[in-house]
């Protein structure tokens, strides 16, 4: 054991000693030097031992088995669950026939005029735009249903977080509870929520409905909270003077302060239905999703980007419509404009126009004006693999690239990782997290990768891990190089604010369509997705943070005759330390998010379980995939956390 | 002022859920049914020879009987479950589930058997034909490991490789590999999709490739392949999935109903009882959508605009 060479000399150790990381490596050192020769000892293999091992395939089989037995005649299923689900068919199927009965006419208009009263003539005109768009993709009727889908969801969302969140604003106790869990639960990959709810509703759109809540109710927890808490003392403490009580303070005063925090909730809690909503489809959400799925499953591009691009401009939309209404809710202050009338008239102008539908006889969207982009993006797409594909003079065609990038990079790194001994991975990442974080971060973090070995799992937890790092390096060596690049130039930030917007609002799962057509099947378009996906989210933290570098300080180096590139490395980046620490650790959770989803494009590993034990009806495997999922999250997540964290995706 | 909150929730509750007993087993999807429409929800597997099933089931339902259809793409297993729930009326092509057969249908009696499709299936190893006439003895189990150097990739770390496809279907692989004490490595492409494109590249360059496969398949037409003789299926073999050490079943494809759509279902039950053609028929749409890339829908147009005779039997009186 090579323990003791850290210290080259004795007499250094002292002074050495007084900085923290090198005292917390010391303690590893000395740790590792004992444990590891009896580890050694006992399993001399170097793969997870496998007397350390439990396996809980017996007991999720014995429990799933005996969900399908008992749903239709316990208790449980019938006068509580079974009434959940009932509720929330009966709401989507409402929304829906509501949607349906209005016609496209209607719908459009009455989401037109929502739009102009909130937001403004222009993104009025865009929502029409982008619901027409759906209708010529031919995609009106699955539009539709996500949207019920999604209706439910978010209400049921936003009424949940909106608890959640008061109770944490109001009670110490509870907010010391809820805190953990939610901060959890927000870097989750969406994957691991899916198989405990098909455990219990079986597979439909009240699982995918469950599902949805639980992804996205915990942002819009968070920010109440938040809201709730970061209300100005003198204003509250002014409140009391007044002799109001409690409920008359949070009504009059706490509430219309965290505004603006709760309506960034509804915001977000909105974009992760929309995402999660569009990924339930492989537990039989329908709509939007679904036909991605199928089109995916079939790795028929064209018929996927006709159902992705509605999604991704129900996102745009949606995100841009309520951000607007937040800012404008917030310049309003409170005044009341008289709606009633804007209202009437609004109700009117679409049943109006759901009526002319109707007597025109086109209540559903005409077949005739549909637009078939599947044939020539098909055409495009074949083209692309005759020509692009391989064997391109001098640069090699794109298949191989994925090629290459799968045998020069991923398999050298899982070869890598799954060549070191078990407590060499441990130790690792105790080293890790524990010099940026707290001893409390790496001991949570050492248990949750252990976690992963107990429950059977390493190889596989090993093999996605390597596929996170890897597309993890990419995205930071990209991400750091185009923040730069945007901190140092005003121009290059206005060309790319917009893009980032965009990339930033689109789910997950659209991204596994353009890398199918680029790179087939297989790990490499996996991580290619994943990198795309967390690639906005680091360029805008590292732009954000080396922007927010001190003046004075970067005056002071040019005063000293300092290049740019000397100002760049000696001054802005150690400074913007913080920052590029959170990039990191955004980086690797949306990386893990994708690479997991990157499972129904052959990703393999665990997110292959995942989707396994869902196809096969087993969902000890996929239940256990999914936990060391999450291991695998909160290890991630803590290895890479610094001590300061802030709110939301990419914020 | 907090207790009659309080009670008031509990009552509520009690109001909303104690009322009755909810059978979630019993829901349909909130999509059917939309608008008195009479709808007929139909699985979608994920393999093109179903598909071609459900297309032409489709086109028929929506043209020749006025009804609605509402597809779900959804594996093997969990449409079983599906189906007893009500949640998919119809699985047009079963490929032998004794399980949840036993469970749904003799059990529960949630799921009604539907007759025959008219195809026969039946899994099995596959090479390429090419390699067949190069080698004349890879076509017997017995020799495959002799050749496993052949078929060596990547993936399959120094054994040979035995492609599977997705991880939904019927495989006994992984059991027979280590039961018939095989040099090979089972490797799933993830989908057939990813299976049928490596396929395709590896014949465009004559490699070799051992492979799992299925009759009847429209890519036969495009990459002509030779079956490998495993130990012959005798029934009971394959019971015990740890111990199978041999060859697959010649499995009469069969269709299912949810039990209370195939009483209440009307014509369009009565149609999907009915719906019985052969397998040069499927291959035939198979091979429109899947080669000729049409849509399922004008594929099943082709096929029934030139097949009246054998769809005409199947519309009820």
């Amino acid at each position: 054991m090579a323990t003791i060479t850290v210290f080259p000399s004795r007499l250094q150790l002292p002074g050495a000693l007084r900085r923290p990381a090198v005292a917390k490596l010391a303690v590893l050192a000395v740790a590792a030097a004992v444990l590891v020769p009896l580890l050694n000892s006992r399993w001399t293999n170097g793969t997870w031992p496998h007397e350390l091992t439990v396996s809980l395939t017996r007991p999720l089989t014995a429990a799933s088995d005996w969900v399908i037995d008992n749903r239709d005649s316990n208790p449980l299923f019938l006068y509580f669950l079974g009434h959940v689900s009932n509720a929330v068919v009966l709401s989507v199927r409402a929304v829906y026939l509501t949607l349906l009965a209005a016609g496209w006419a209607g719908v459009t208009a009455a989401t037109a005029l929502v739009a102009w009263r909130v937001a403004g003539a222009r993104l009025a005109l865009g929502t029409a735009a982008a619901l027409l768009a759906c209708g010529l993709l031919g995609m009106w009727v699955p539009t539709m249903q996500t949207l019920a889908l999604m209706a439910v969801a978010v209400l049921a969302s936003v009424s949940v977080g909106f608890l959640l969140g008061l109770a944490a604003g109001l009670s110490d106790r509870l907010d010391r509870v809820l805190r953990p869990v939610l901060d959890t639960m927000q870097i989750l990959p969406a994957f691991a929520y899916l198989l405990p709810v098909v455990l219990v509703f079986g597979i439909g759109v009240p699982a995918a409905v469950l599902a949805t809540v639980v992804y996205a109710a915990p942002p819009m927890a968070r920010l109440t909270a938040l809201g709730l808490r970061g209300a100005d003392r003198e204003v509250l403490e002014a409140v009391d003077s007044l002799g109001a009580t409690a409920r008359q303070r949070l009504l009059t005063a706490r509430l219309p302060l965290a505004r603006k925090d709760l309506l960034l909730g509804v915001n977000q809690t909105i974009m992760m239905a929309l995402s999660m909503a569009v990924i339930a489809s492989v537990i039989g959400a329908g709509g939007l999703g679904d036909r991605v799925y199928q089109a995916l499953a079939s790795v028929d591009v064209g018929a996927a980007l006709a159902a992705g691009i509605p999604i991704v401009l129900l996102a745009v939309v949606l995100d841009r419509v309520t951000c607007a209404a937040g800012e404008r809710l917030g310049a309003d202050d409170g005044r009341r404009t008289a709606g009633w009338a804007y209202v009437a008239l609004a109700a009117a102008a679409t049943v109006a126009a759901a009526l002319a539908a109707r007597l025109a006889g086109r209540l559903d969207w005409p077949d005739a004006w549909t637009v078939n982009i599947a044939g020539p993006v098909n055409h495009a797409v074949d083209w692309m693999t005759a020509h692009l594909y391989s064997g391109v003079p001098y640069v090699g065609g794109t298949a191989d690239w994925a090629g290459r990038f799968t045998s020069w990079v991923l398999d050298p790194v899982r070869s890598a990782l799954l060549w070191l001994p078990w407590w060499s991975v441990l130790l690792i990442v105790a080293a890790l997290a524990w010099l940026i974080g707290t001893w409390r971060t790496a001991l949570t973090a050492v248990l949750a990768m252990a976690a992963t070995g107990v429950l059977g799992l390493w190889k596989p937890s090993l093999d996605t891990l390597s596929q996170v790092l890897a597309a993890v390096a990419v995205t930071l060596v990209a991400g750091f190089a185009v923040g730069i690049a945007a901190a140092r130039s005003a121009r290059v930030d206005r060309l790319l604010r917009p893009v980032l917007d965009v990339f930033q609002t689109m789910p997950q799962f659209v991204y596994l369509i353009p890398v199918v057509a680029l790179f087939g099947v297989g790990r490499a378009p996996a991580v290619a997705a994943a990198i795309v996906y967390a690639l906005p989210a680091v360029i805008r933290i590292t732009a954000q943070g080396l922007r927010q570098v001190d003046a004075a300080a970067l005056e002071a180096a040019r005063s000293l005759g300092a290049t740019g590139g000397q100002q760049l490395r000696q001054v802005q980046l150690p400074l913007a330390r913080e920052a590029l620490l959170l990039a990191v650790n955004q980086g690797v959770v949306l990386v893990l998010a994708v690479v997991i989803i990157g499972g129904l494009v052959g990703g393999g590993a665990l997110g292959y379980d995942v989707v396994f034990g869902l196809a096969q009806g087993d969902l000890a495997t996929g239940l256990v995939a999914g936990v060391a999922i999450v291991c695998l999250g909160l290890m991630l997540d803590r290895v890479t956390q610094p001590t300061r964290r802030r709110a939301g995706k990419g914020a | 002022m907090r207790r009659t909150t309080l009670t008031a929730a509990v009552a509520v509750l009690a109001l909303t859920t104690g009322c009755g007993a909810a059978d979630m087993t019993r829901q349909a999807s909130p999509f059917a049914n939309a608008r008195g429409a009479r709808t007929v929800t139909l699985a979608v597997p994920s393999w093109v020879g179903a598909q071609a099933n459900v297309a032409v089931a489709q086109y028929l339902l929506e043209h020749e009987l006025d009804y609605r259809v509402d597809t779900i793409q959804i594996d093997e297993v969990p449409a079983w479950d599906a189906l007893s729930q009500g949640r998919i009326d119809a699985l047009l092509e079963d490929w032998g589930h004794p399980e949840q057969e036993q469970l749904y249908v003799r059990e529960k009696k949630t799921v009604a058997r539907a007759g025959g499709l008219g195809v026969t299936g039946h899994i099995g190893w596959f090479v390429p034909t090419y390699l067949a006439r190069q080698h004349p003895d890879i076509t017997d189990w017995k020799n495959l490991n002799k050749y496993a150097s052949l078929f060596r990739t990547a993936e399959s770390g120094g054994k040979g490789q035995l492609m599977d496809g997705s991880p939904s279907y019927i495989t006994n692989d992984k059991a027979l590999v280590k039961n018939l004490k095989l040099d090979y490595q089972v490797v799933f492409a993830g989908s057939e999709a990813a299976q049928i494109t490596q396929i395709r590249q590896s014949a465009k360059k004559k490699k070799p490739f051992l492979t799992y496969w299925y009759e009847p398949q429209w890519l036969f037409k495009k990459v002509p392949m030779t079956e490998v003789k495993l130990p012959p299926y005798k029934k009971g073999c394959d019971a015990d999935a740890a111990k199978v050490a041999c060859a697959y079943p010649h499995t009469p494809l069969q269709k299912y109903l949810n039990a209370d759509f195939a009483r209440n279902g009307g014509r369009a039950a009565r149609f999907l009882k009915n719906f019985r053609w052969t397998t040069e028929d499927q291959n035939e749409v198979a091979l429109l959508i899947a080669d000729r890339k049409l849509t399922p829908e004008q594929a099943a147009k082709k096929w029934v605009d030139s097949h009246p005779s054998v769809w005409k039997k199947w519309l009820p009186r």
